[in-house]
Formats: structure tokens, sequence, C-alpha cells
């Protein structure tokens, strides 16, 4: 058994209580442990995805206990993509936070960031339900202390939402949970997997249930309509850097959708066929649509951004709800992109917002390097949007590709294409004013009579500064130009995934010989 | 070569940006240096191409969708490469002299050249997914090179509204490929147009037809997507002439042309196509003939020119494709020399409305010559080569019948060529001739000679053409082979013999002088008629387009939680209706039990309460009473059935949260208004009762019914793998110790989250308001009353061996560190109610945070501790030892797991603690420094002393 399975849990957990309780007195120790613990996790990201590239399913018995009886962590191509994902994400949005000095507006930021690294990935290892539930405590209760982080009105109301909306995702996934263990009797993936198939449909309202309740919580998690409604107000309302981050959180739903709805109840099983398919796609539509209606109509830059959040989710979700490997393969492509879209955005905006003291949409006097941040927010935003040359584009070709079946086609493409310009024509409104605009109107600056103390020139970035935001976007153009080889893993990612008798003999073969 | 070709441009787009310090020369140069060689390596596989040959090149991108970096030339991709990359080359001449120092020419240069590079793409192609690329790149680097002047409106505007016009007709287009793909089984251009029958033949043609030429029509102006064009003019003048006459709006026309042997032939081509081309053409003219702006005259010209490209090309006839090849070459050479004549007239008068111009002649005699030579040559006068293929369009309109009709096709394109002719003398005569006026803002000369030599040798092309079409015959066959897709070796020629063509002709030059003879009579009628105006409804569109989803956003994510609640949970329960009703259930296997009826009484109490607190939930001090008493009934449930460690918990867990809730309830006010209105309380009831029952409903399901658990396994391994007989514990610790590791870091982060939360609100305006609060009212006078801190000193000792044996019990019978964290962090509450945090808080030695952090961290290292071993995280350890003279006893790893466990609750519960009191003393809450505030000691003492 590969102890380092469990490493990207153990070393943040281990770390956030060094840095939240020893060092943090001292912020640039912290500092220090929290980016070397990122790299480390990083660099354990890299080895497991090494190791799960040779195609095998590693199962991690916990506490020696065989499966299904004890907990299992499971590391696959899937898994361990995201925790790569989560690491990359991780190391570039402390980056920014500490660059910009973000970390310091609050305390514990440091720890509350370990803590909900340790949530994430504990999210994407685990091979049991239950344990899943557990973790997504972990990061519900991290994020929320990481969403307040600095404080303020604005911020402190959106927290309540969110973590009102989300412990009522979390009282559900308890209520599914005992559904699913009250027709099934266990909770472990693998057992689940090996189980439903046996179940008539005659037999299966409580475990249908219990799919579509598991779905609703992690639509939650993934903000699909009619759940959707937590996530503008809180991205827009969080520490800009922190909503960089959540970035992954909302993958975190839509992986485990693709898990469990893709290994328990995937589309030939009997109990459940062809629910969970029908309302994802009908749910990631009216997304989609929500998400780009709120781009249009947005009135803050950062409002924006997390409605073009939302519409990202729509599209990601489109290709999910196929449950195909090909349309899988896709929607791993989309996730991917879509996550360092959405942090390479958040990143820009928070440069830009923190420059011109204002969120609002409209033309104030240029900041300095407008130019620069300009060209960071195009590249970022035509990401966003799907167009060329970086990689929105390729995942919206390939989304779009696999939605050909007739029936979900013109729905389907429709909601993308629309969706996609109203998402163009809201970025471009938003641009031009921010960034066009404002050099229409002189600098007040310069005027000494109404220079103030608020009225301060704001500062220059450096490189510090604008490094991690101008790494995503460099990152989204080698995703659009590596994207073969890239795609090639990611099918070998969804044939594992779909690959339910390997993931089954894999976790279940040892715990039958005791 | 060829990728080294198409991506040139690309590269060298990096260079002006940063050349651009050593100098605006340097700058221009080094923007013509990667346009030269990408010229220069194109000619060298021209001949190859004259030849007939396609030269091909081939990249893998990303083969499971079908794209591919694949490049190909043929006739039509190397007259259109050298277009691009010819013009190119001019215009950067032309710019270096056009722009003022102010503006940022290396941006300029750099956006100039990834417009180059994706247009030059789009011509190249081979693979349709990356020409759709290269399509939006355009559309990108044009929104950008609109845009150039930021501070200008105009530019701003224009820029989102060509955006917003041909960005949509790319999406669109990408569906139309994307079916195309789909019905040949290949996104390769090659094999697509090999596979015209198939597609024309397809279920699928027309929507990919019509998908396909919006992105065409989109692109190339075509009426009613024409109106973008126009306000594009807020370019530069250079960006006008490159992009939005010579190259990016041929694009749509390009593609027409590409794509017409898969496409073209049959009648829905011929109408949809030929009729928008010839309303374009027709209405792109007459309006030029009413517009002063010189530039807003030249781009209704072009959208008219693209018009009858359109039109040639909708024909579907080989001679159609062959005269539509040689317009798109003549086009280029005079339309680009206009707009650079327009550039010069303004860059030197410093107007371009035509009604405030007039006998430049004589002032600027190079312009005016250049620029009476493309008007001519607009105007389809013989000897200038736009009378050669206009002769060769309406020869080709009199072989077409539009529904029947033979005659009304020519007698339109007669009636647009007139106010071609019209709005072509126009600018010679309006803008050149006449006399010499005093009043132009800026006085005008002939500009350097970097500035007219560009339009000048577009000029010397017109002229050789014109005289000499036999100069052109190779290309233009060459080409129109590639469109066709057979080869082509026509003849082009001045001179036809006497035709109905050349009436055709005759009538539209001398219409036309007439029509510009009344033109000021027809300008004032022109300016009362009224008209639609595109960019007004565009903009009253997208005016109530944004005011409208931004009322839906705002109404819909309002932030009222009530709301979202109300509608997740009416989503839950429809949905999981939905799921409940699609399968079957199985007979119940479990008979219902009788009930007791100290049950029956303990199940009603439940229900009052649970009534009570919706009933008296405003008053929330009484609510929080009544939801304890519910708390102690589910954990005599517990009891009831046999889960004495569950009821444990259950109890400890009311104790603390009920404290702790009291302590903040402090903060808060002490009544719940009322915020809706009845009809809305109603509906959240049904709601509620609705949800309530569905989950019941639920529950009571699961208890008819026996299932096959793994709680067996546990049961029977709790003693001989885990060490301990309280299987709950053992679970807890040791089966699925990893839960319970994740859960205390729940508590420790909720801790931490609180204290850093309570630490920002401190520091902040709500801290303003605590100070100000007023909460003498509901104040004790006497705060920490003897009898309380008497009782509690005497309870501590007891409560803290309560929970150390509670904690040693643990694994064998009910008990823990989970429930001992919470017996002591109670006696500890207890103390600080009784004297106060600070007091107590004097008299703790360990502090909270820290605690917290052994506490996880203790678990944590427990658990790797494994490792060691070699066994897995988590996995215990266990033996009995036996030391005389106790009992014999069990030591098991899991135990010290347990420890963590406890210090985690117990820090996390005290720190939650700290960050009330430190929220009370911001209040205002005094602070004691003794036990009591009243302390009988002291009286006694002082009466002693007194006596």
């Amino acid at each position: 058994m590969n102890h380092w399975i469990i490493a990207p849990v153990i070393l943040p957990a281990l770390l956030a209580p060094i840095i939240g309780f020893v060092m943090r007195h001292d912020i640039t120790l912290a500092r220090a442990a929290s980016v070397a613990g990122s790299l480390g996790l990083l660099g354990i990201a890299l080895g497991l995805a090494a190791l799960a590239a040779g195609g095998q399913t590693h199962v991690y018995y916990l506490g020696d206990w065989p499966a299904p009886f004890g907990i299992v962590l499971v590391l696959d191509r899937l898994s361990a993509l995201m925790i790569l994902l989560t690491a990359s994400l991780a190391l570039i949005v402390l980056l920014h936070a500490i660059a910009t000095g973000w970390d310091n507006r609050g305390r514990h930021f440091h720890a509350l960031f370990q803590f909900q690294l340790m949530g994430i990935c504990g999210a994407f290892l685990t091979g049991d339900v239950f344990n899943l539930f557990v973790f997504f405590e972990v990061l519900l209760i991290a994020s929320y202390g990481l969403m307040m982080h600095g404080g303020g009105r604005d911020r402190m109301r959106a927290g309540l939402q969110y973590v009102v909306i989300n412990l009522a995702g979390s009282t559900l996934f308890l209520f599914a949970l005992g559904a699913l263990y009250a027709s099934t009797g266990t909770l472990n993936i693998a057992d689940l997997a090996a189980k439903l198939p046996l179940m008539p449909v005659e037999d299966a309202a409580l475990v249908r249930v219990a799919a579509m309740l598991l779905m609703i919580v992690f639509a939650v998690k993934a903000a699909l309509f009619p759940v959707q409604f937590w996530l503008p107000g809180t991205y827009a309302n969080a520490p800009a850097p922190v909503a960089a981050l959540f970035a992954i959180m909302t993958k975190v739903g839509a992986y485990a959708i693709l898990r469990i709805h893709t290994v328990v109840f995937g589309p030939d099983i009997p109990a459940t066929a062809g629910m969970p398919d029908t309302w994802l796609f009908i749910a990631a539509v009216i997304t989609l649509a929500v998400g780009a209606v709120g781009v249009l109509g947005a009135r803050r830059l950062l409002q924006l951004v997390s409605f073009s959040v939302l519409a990202s989710m729509g599209t990601l979700m489109l290709a999910v709800s196929m449950f195909t490997p090909e349309a899988t393969t896709a929607a791993l492509y989309y996730l991917v992109h879509s996550t360092f879209a959405a942090a390479a955005l958040f990143l820009v905006a928070d440069l830009v917002v923190e420059r011109r003291r204002n969120d609002g949409l409209t033309a104030l006097p240029p900041i300095p390097q407008n130019g620069l941040f300009a060209a960071l927010f195009f590249g970022a935003a035509i990401a966003m949007a799907g167009m060329p040359p970086l990689s929105g584009f390729l995942g919206k070709l390939l989304v779009m590709d696999v939605l050909r079946s007739p029936d979900v086609m013109v729905v389907g493409w429709t909601a993308i294409l629309v969706g996609s310009l109203v998402v163009i024509v809201g970025f471009a409104r938003a641009g031009s004013v921010v960034f066009w605009k404002s050099t229409a109107i002189p600098a007040d600056v310069d005027d000494p009579g109404t220079a103030g103390v608020d009225a301060a020139p704001a500062e220059r970035a450096d490189f510090a500064q604008v490094a991690p935001a101008a790494f995503c976007v460099a990152g989204l153009g080698a995703l659009a130009i590596f994207a073969g080889p890239l795609t090639g893993f990611l099918e070998d990612t969804s044939a594992q995934l779909f690959d339910r008798a390997g993931y089954v003999s894999s976790v279940l073969g040892n715990g039958e010989e005791g | 070569m060829l990728i080294v070709i198409a991506l040139l441009p690309f590269i060298g787009a990096l260079v002006p940006g940063v050349m651009i310090r050593a100098g605006r020369n340097a700058c221009a140069t080094f923007t013509a240096i990667p346009t030269l060689l990408a010229l220069v390596m194109l000619m060298t596989l021209a001949p190859q191409v004259m030849d007939g040959g396609v030269v091909r090149a081939e990249l893998e991108w990303l083969p499971q969708l079908g794209l591919s970096a694949s490049f190909f030339l043929d006739g039509l991709g190397l007259l259109f490469a050298s277009m691009i990359l010819g013009v190119g080359l001019l215009i950067t001449l032309y710019a270096r002299f056009y722009l003022s120092g102010d503006d940022p020419m290396g941006q300029f240069y750099t956006y100039l050249l990834l417009f180059q590079g994706a247009m030059l793409g789009i011509v190249l192609s081979d693979n349709i997914l990356l020409l759709l690329i290269f399509w939006e790149l355009t559309s990108l680097s044009s929104f950008l090179l609109i845009g150039y002047w930021k501070h200008l409106p105009e530019g701003r505007q224009g820029a989102r509204m060509a955006l917003a016009v041909t960005g949509s007709g790319g999406l669109a287009m990408i569906a139309g490929m994307l079916i195309l793909g789909n019905i040949v089984g290949s996104y390769n251009l090659t094999d697509i147009l090999a596979a015209g029958d198939l597609i024309k033949s397809s279920e699928w043609y027309l929507p990919a037809l019509i998908l396909i030429l919006l992105g065409a029509f989109t692109k190339s102006a075509q009426f009613p997507f024409h109106f973008w064009l126009p306000h594009a003019m807020a370019a530069p003048t250079p960006v006008s002439a490159y992009l939005h006459s010579a190259t990016m709006v041929k694009a749509g026309v390009f593609l027409m042309a590409r794509m017409w042997p898969a496409l073209a032939g049959t009648d829905a081509w011929f109408y949809i196509v030929a009729t928008t081309g010839l309303v374009t053409m027709v209405l792109g003219a007459v309006i030029a003939l009413f517009k002063d702006d010189l530039k807003a005259l030249l781009a209704f010209s072009t959208v008219s020119h693209l018009g009858l490209l359109t039109m040639l090309l909708g024909f579907g006839t080989e001679a159609a494709a062959v005269a539509a090849v040689f317009h798109i070459i003549n086009h280029l050479t005079f339309k680009a020399a206009l707009f650079m004549t327009a550039g010069i007239v303004d860059h030197e008068t410093h107007t371009r409305d035509i009604k405030r111009l007039g006998g430049l002649a004589k002032l600027m005699p190079i312009t005016a010559l250049i620029g009476t030579v493309a008007a001519l040559s607009m105007a389809g006068i013989p000897l200038f080569n736009g009378f050669l293929s206009k002769e060769m369009m309406l020869e080709e309109t009199t072989h077409t019948v539009w529904w029947g009709n033979p005659w009304i096709v020519p007698a339109l394109a007669t009636f647009g060529a007139l106010f071609s002719v019209a709005y072509s003398l126009r600018f010679i005569f309006h803008v050149f001739g006449g006399p010499v006026r005093d009043d132009y803002p800026h006085h005008p000369h002939d500009p350097p000679a970097g500035m007219w030599l560009a339009p000048a040798l577009l000029c010397v092309l017109v002229v050789a053409i014109g005289v000499m079409p036999f100069l052109a015959t190779p290309i233009v066959n060459m080409a129109a082979s590639a469109v066709t897709g057979v080869p082509q070796d026509g003849y082009l020629k001045i001179w036809h013999g006497v035709n109905p063509a050349l009436f055709m002709s005759i009538a539209a030059v001398a219409g036309g002088i007439v029509l510009l003879m009344i033109h000021r009579p027809l300008d004032r009628v022109w300016a009362v008629m009224p008209r639609p105006e595109a960019k007004n409804i565009f903009d009253r569109l997208m005016g109530w387009a944004v005011s409208a989803t931004r009322w839906l956003t705002d109404a819909t994510h309002n932030g009222a939680i009530s709301r979202y609640l109300a509608i997740f949970i009416v989503a839950t329960v429809a949905l999981g209706y939905v799921a409940w009703s699609g399968g079957g259930i199985s007979a119940p296997t479990r008979e219902l039990l009788p009930v007791p009826p100290v049950v029956a009484i303990g199940w009603f109490l439940l229900v009052v309460a649970t009534g009570s607190v919706v009933i008296m939930h405003r008053s929330r001090f009484r609510a929080l009473v009544i939801i304890g008493i519910i708390g102690l009934m589910i954990s005599s449930g517990f009891i009831y059935l046999s889960a004495p460690d569950l009821a444990l918990t259950q109890i400890s867990v009311e104790t603390v949260t009920i404290m702790l809730l009291l302590l903040a309830l402090h903060f808060l006010p002490k009544q719940t208004p009322k915020e809706s209105g009845a009809l809305l309380r109603l509906r959240d009831g049904v709601i509620a009762a609705i949800a309530g029952l569905g989950t019941a409903s639920l529950a009571y399901v699961f208890m008819l019914r026996d299932i096959d658990t793994i709680s067996g396994f546990h049961l029977a391994n709790s003693k001989t793998g885990g060490g301990g007989t309280n299987v709950v514990n053992v679970i807890l610790v040791d089966f699925r110790g990893y839960d319970t590791y994740g859960e205390i870091i729940v508590l420790g982060i909720a801790g931490l989250a609180i204290f850093a939360m309570m630490d920002a609100l401190l520091n902040g305006p709500a801290a303003r308001r605590l100070r100000n609060l007023d909460l003498s009212s509901d104040r004790s006078r006497d705060r920490h009353p003897l009898m309380m801190v008497v009782a509690t000193r005497v309870m501590m000792p007891i409560a803290v061996v309560v929970g150390v044996y509670i904690f040693l019990r643990g694994h064998n019978q009910p008990g823990g560190g989970f429930v001992a964290g919470l017996v002591i962090s109670i006696a500890l509450l207890m103390q600080y109610m009784a004297s106060g945090f600070v007091w107590t808080q004097r008299r703790q030695q360990i502090e909270y945070h820290t605690m917290i952090g052994w506490g996880v961290v203790i678990a944590g290292l427990t658990g790797a501790g494994a490792w060691l071993a070699g066994k897995p995280f988590l996995t215990s350890g266990f033996d009995y030892f036996h030391i005389p003279p106790i009992e014999e006893f069990e030591l098991a790893t899991a135990a010290l797991f347990d420890l963590g466990v406890f210090l985690a609750v117990l820090g996390s519960v005290m720190l939650m603690l700290y960050s009330l009191s430190r929220m009370a003393r911001t209040a205002g809450e005094t602070v004691n420094l003794e036990p009591m505030d009243f302390d009988p000691a002291d009286r006694v003492q002082n009466e002693q002393e007194a006596k």
C-alpha cells in the first residue's frame, strides 16, 4: 500500500494547526510555511499523477480494515488529476494572496487555506460516500472562514447566504445518505457500485430518491440551477484570491456527480436509468442561461466574473450530463480550463479593483499600468467566453462535439452559442468601460486641489503581484497548445472512470480475501 | 514552410510592442519584416501553385476532436494570402506616417500583425475547426483595432458593435461547421470540398448552410447585418483600409468562395446568397450617395461591393465565380487606395465632411490624382480595372432568372451600378473639384511621400489591370479554378463587343452623372425621409437587453435567503417525488411495534415542543429554551432505543450549544421581527409542512424494512480487531477514525474561523455599533452570584473526574474523547459563567489555540504512527498489560487518537467562548478581577477590622 496516497490530506492537515496555532503571530513565518506546504502538495500531486497514469486503481485501506467496512481512499487518474489541479491552483492563488497582502487583512488566512486544501483533497480521494460528507463539511467550514477573511458588512451578509444554503445542502446530504444506507446497507462507493446493478427498478424507489437527493447536494456545490443562488453573491463578495481558489470548489460538486453518478448510479443501471442525465441536462442549460444573463446585467466587475463562473459551470455540466466516456473527456478538459480561467479572471479583477478602489462597472480615472491589466483581462475574458486562441474555445468545441445526439443538440448548442454571445458582449462592455472609457477621463490625481489622502495614486503592481495572474493566462494558452496530449490523458481518465468493474474489483478484491 | 508563413505574423506581433522603444521608424520596420518575410516565402511557393499544385502542411493538435493544424495553399489561398501580405506591407508604410506622435504605435502594429496572422490563417486553413479559430481571432483583433482610440466613444461603441455582430455570426458558423463535419465525417476542408454531393443531399444541409452563411454575411457586412461596418470606421484609417475594405470583410466572401464546391449550386444557395447580395449591393450604393463623411461613403460603398461579390457567388455559375474573383482583386486595389486617400484628406484638412471640402485638386494635386483614378475605377469607367469586372457582373446578371423573372436582377444591378457611379463621381467632384475654399479647418497640402506612396502603388495596379487585363488573367484563372474546382482558362479583355452589359454600363454612367447633378435636391429629400437608423436600433436593443438582464439578475439574486431556501426545498421535494414515483418499493418486512404509553407521551411532548418553537420563535429566548427541551427529548429517545453513546453525546452537545447560544443571544435583539406578510408566511408554512412530511415518510419507509448492512462486521470485529467492546467508540476511533479525524478538524476550523471573524468584526465598523449597544436593561446587578460561584467550584473537580472517567472507559463502555471533551468544557464554561471570563482566564494555563492545534496534531500523528509499523494511516494497535497491583489493563493507540479528539473539542468550545467574551468586553462589559461581585468573606473581614 502506498502511503503517499493519503499525503495530500495529511500534509495540510498537520501543517494547518502548526501555522494556525504556533506561527500565528508571525505572518512571514506563516507565509513561508504555507508556501512550502503548497509546494510540497504540488510535488506530491505530481508524483501521484505519475503513479495514477500507470492506469492502475490504487486503494488505501485506512486503519487496515477491509472494504467496505473501513474507509478507503481511491487514487485513479481522475482523483489524481483533481488533486494536481487543486495543488497547482492553490500555489498560484497563495502567491497572489501573499504578494497583494490579502493574507494579512485578517487572522488565520494560511491555516484556513491549508485546511481548505485538506478538505478539497480529501473529497477527491475518498472512496466512501459518508467520508465524502465529512470532507464536504471540512471544506465548507474552511471556505466559510476564508470567505469571511477580512470582514466587512457585505461580505458578512453574503457569507451568511453561503453558509446557510450550504448547511441546508449538508443536511440534505445526510438525508440522502440515510436513504442510501437504508436501501443498500453500505456507503462504500465500490460496494454500492457492486450492489446497484442487481437492484430491479421495481424495488428502487428509495435508491432513486437517494440518487436524486445526492445530485441536488452536489448541485449545490456545483452551483446549478435552482440551487445556484448563493454563488454570485458569495464569489463577488469574497476576497478575490479566495474566490479564485473557490474556482476549484464548484468543481468538487462536478467531480462528485461524475464519480457517484457514473460509478454508482451509472447510465446503465436499471434502477436509475435516464434519471440523473435528464435532470442534469435541464439544470445545466438553465444555469448557463442564468450565468450569461448575469454577465450582461452585472453592475460590478467581481459580480460579472462570478456570473461568468456560473455560465461556465452550466457548460461543464452539459457535457457531464451526457454520461459517456467521450463526453466525460470533454467535460474534464473544460473543467481544467474553466478552473484556471475563473482563477485568472478573479486574480486580474482583484488587481484592478484594488487599484480603482471601486468595483463598479463605471469609468474612473485610469489606473497605472492600465494597458497591462487590460491585456490580462482581455486574455482571461476571451478564455472564459470561449474565444480563441485560448483553451476556452477548444473546450467549447469539445463540449459541443459531444452534444451531438439529435435530442440534445438543438437545445444544447443553442444554449452554448447564445450563452457565449451574451457573455462576449457582457465582457466587451465591461472591459471597454473599465479599461478604455477610463482613458477619456483625466486623472484627477494631477490636480492638487482634489488630491486628498484617499486620492493618493494607486500603487504600481510589482512582478510578484502580476505574475500569478499572468501565469494563469499563460497556462490557458498552454492548455490550448497541448490540448492533444492532455485530451489523450483525459480519454484514459474517463475510460477508467467508466470501467466500473475494474473499480469494484480494485477496491473490494482485497477486502474479500480478508 | 506553410506553417511558418501562417505563424510568422503572430511571432512578429511580439516585436513592435517592444521595438517602439527604439523609435517609430524601427517599430514600423520591424512590423514590415515578418510580413515581407512571409510574402517572400509565399512567393517561393507560388510557382508550384500556379501550375495547379496544392501545398500542404500538417501538425497534429487535438486529434480527438478532429482538429489539426493543417494548412494548404491553392489558387484561392495564394491570391488571398498575397493580398493580405501585400496590402499589409503598404498599410504598415502608410500607418507609419498616418499615426500621430500621441498614438501608441507599438500597440497598433502589434494588433495589426495579430490581425494579419488571423486573416492569413483563415485563407490557409485546411481544417474548418482551425478556420473557425482564425475566424474568431479576426473578430477579436478587429475589436481591438476599432477600439484603438480608446478615449473616443465612437471607437468603443463601434468596436463592441462589430464584435457583437461578427462574433454572433462566428458562433452560428461554429454550429454550421460542426454539422458540416458531422455530415462528411471529417473536418478536413479538402475532404469536405470533395463531398459536395453528399452534403447537398443531407437533411442537415439547410441548417448547416444557413448557419455558415450567417457567419459569412455578418463578417462581410451583408444586409441586414451591414450596419456594423460604417461604425467600424471609427478606427484609424489604415485599419479601415486594411480590415474593413481590403481583407477582413472579404473573409465572408472568401468563405463562400471556399465552400463553393461544397455548398453552392442549390436553389437554397441561390435564393439566399444571390438575393442577399443583390439587396446589399443596391442598398449600400443608395446610402453611400447620401453620406457626407468620406469614410462613411466609402464604407457603404464597400458594403455595396461586398454585396456584388456575394451576389456573383450566389449565382452559382462558373462564369460568375470568375467574375467574383476578378472583382475581389479590383475592389481591393481601388478601395484601399480610396481609403488611404480619405485618410490623407482627413489628415491634412482635419475634416472628412464632404460638405466642408472641395477644390482640393489645386492644393494637393498628387492626392487628387490618386483619388480620381481610384474613384473612376470604382465607378466602372473603361480603362480602369473596375470597369472590367463590373461588365462581367452585369453580363452575368442578364443570364439570371429570379423566381421566373428574367429582368429583375439585371435591372436592380444596373440601378445599383448607377448609384455607384454617382457616389464615385461625388467623391471626385465634391472633394477635389470646385473652387478652392478658405474655410478648411486646417490648410491642406500634399503629404510626405511615405503617405501617398502606398495608394499610388495601388493606382498603378488599377490602371495596369484596366489597360492590360491579360496581366491578371493567370491569377484570376488560378483562383477561379480553385473556387470552382474545375480548371478555368478564360481570357479577360476590355472589349466584349456590343452586348447587353455594355448598354447597362452606359445607362449606369449616364444615370450616375444625372444623379450627381440633382444631388443637392435629392439630399434634401433624403434628409427628411424617415428611415431606420441601425445604430439606434442596435443601441436600443442592447440597452433593453442590459436593463432586462440587470432587472432579472437583481430580482432573482437579491440575497433573500428565505426565497433561496424555499426554491431549494420545493425543488428537492419535487425532484424527490419524481425519483420516488419512477421506481417501485418492496413490501415492508417489519411489523409496527406497539407504542407504550411512556413513548406516546414523550412523542406527544416532542410534538408540542416543536410546535411551540414555531409559535414562539419570535421570542428568541423562549424558543432557545424549548429547543433545549427538544434536545433532551431526543436524548431520551436514544436511551429508550438503547443507544447510550448517542444519548450521552446528544446531551452534552445540547448543553454546550444552548449555553453558547444563550451567550450569543445577549448581543442580539430579543425578538425576531416580522419581515414577511401573512401570505408569504403561509407559503413558507406549506412548503415546510410538505418537506417535513416528505422527510418523515422517507424515514418511515426506512424503518419498516430490514436490510443487510455492513454493521454486522463491525459488531464481530470490534473486540478482536479494534480492542474495544463499545462498538460505537471503536467505529469512531478505529473503523471510521478517519471520519472522526475530519470532524474534529471541522470543529477546530470552526473555532479558528469564529476567532478570525470576531477579530475582523471587532476591528471593523461593527465594533462601534457594539460599543454603543445599550445592554443595561438586561444586565443583572449581581452578575456573579455567590451561590453559583460556590456551586460551580464544588462541581469543578467532580465534573473533571467524570470527564476523565468517561474518557477512559470510552473504548469499552459508553463514553469517549468527544463526550469527555464536552463534559469538561461544560465544567469550565460554568466557571466562566460564574466568575466571568477574565478571572477564569487568569487561571487558565494552556491557550485554546494551542489546545486545538495539539488535538489535531496528536490525532494526526497517532494515525501516522501506523506508518512506522508499515500499516496504513490510523491503523490501531492495542495490547493488555499487567502491572501489579493494578488489574490487567489495556493500552490502545486509539486512546491516544481519542485524546486528540478530546483536546480539539475542548479547545474549540473554549475558543468560541473566548470569542464571545471578547465581544462582550467590546460592548462595554466590565471586567471583574474578583471571583464574585459580593464576597461575604470580605464583609466579615471588614467588620472585624472595623472592630
